[in-house]
């Protein structure tokens, strides 16, 4: 019984959480008005609410049901992935030039994005402007 | 022996791994399921070692335990902190940077586990390799002094992911 009104309440704990880390992250993807900005709300807030998600719903089927791990396998992907797409969306950033110039990495380099054939160049800016 | 064993299991971590995520995705653990996932983990590498040349050897597991958990720690300082900046510093007091790292990492993996790690980690994401790989860029949300932001970095991530590789 005290079992279960811990677990009960441990559910309800991270499922507010995660619940509120989600809110954080879209609150944050709407407040900021830079595209790099926007990028870490919810590359970092999304894993962490998610994340909460996830721990709420192991409890639950370990307190409740018959219990499962599924999550873990869920939450690995998600924190293999997160960071991929995020580093494809800030690529397409730099690569559309929507965003303040970096600078350069030093020893005569270029970095990998910018480096494109002048011809295609061009072609770029003028798609994306 | 030895050379054997080398050659059944040319990648014991993967052979692990592929043996967890088979059990795991089974609806109920069972003792076959673990049995014909470790025969997986033994297939599938044999298969794919001819597609991944070079891959890493000697990976520290001890070295990389610790460092999972440290970055687990950082996620979650990570995610309050953005949470908190997000919430209380006003668009136009937000200072954005990049900071350009230089790498001492060489091998593909150890860069991909340090970008990674730097885009779960406060307030940074890692948004470009420079052509040879030499030096990674990142973007900090807000910052008021970017070389600590570099220090930590190099000290905090990248030292120990190449003690992990070796």
């Amino acid at each position: 019984m005290i079992f279960e009104t811990v677990a009960f309440f441990a559910m309800a704990f991270f499922l507010l959480v995660g619940a509120v880390f989600a809110l954080v992250g879209a609150i944050g993807l709407l407040k900021f008005n830079d595209t790099m900005t926007r990028l870490h709300a919810p590359t970092k807030v999304g894993t962490m609410g998610i994340g909460s998600l996830l721990v709420a719903s192991m409890i639950n089927s370990f307190a409740f049901g018959d219990g499962s791990i599924h999550e873990i396998l869920i939450m690995l992907f998600l924190f293999v992935t997160a960071p991929v797409s995020a580093h494809f969306m800030a690529k397409v950033n730099l690569h559309r030039n929507e965003c303040e110039k970096p600078p350069a990495p030093g020893e005569d380099e270029k970095w990998a994005t910018l480096n494109v054939p002048e011809a295609d160049r061009n072609l770029s800016t003028r798609r994306g402007g | 022996m030895t050379r054997m064993i080398g050659w059944f299991f040319p990648h014991p971590f993967l052979t692990l791994l592929i043996a967890f995520v088979w059990t795991v995705l089974q609806p109920q653990v069972s003792a076959g399921m673990v049995v014909f996932g470790l025969i997986l983990g033994m297939i599938i590498p044999l298969m794919t070692t001819r597609w991944w040349p070079d891959r890493p050897s000697g990976v520290r597991f001890g070295k990389l335990a610790v460092y999972i958990v440290l970055v687990l720690r950082d996620i979650i300082v990570a995610n309050i902190e953005v949470a908190w900046i997000v919430l209380t510093v006003p668009n136009a007091k937000l200072k954005p940077a990049w900071i350009v790292v230089p790498l001492d990492l060489r091998q593909p993996e150890a860069i991909t586990v340090l970008a990674g790690t730097v885009t779960l980690t406060p307030g940074t994401v890692s948004s470009d390799l420079s052509e040879n790989g030499h030096s990674l860029l990142v973007h900090v949300l807000h910052t008021k002094d970017p070389e600590a932001d570099l220090k930590r970095i190099k000290e905090r991530y990248e030292t120990r992911v190449k003690e992990i590789f070796g």
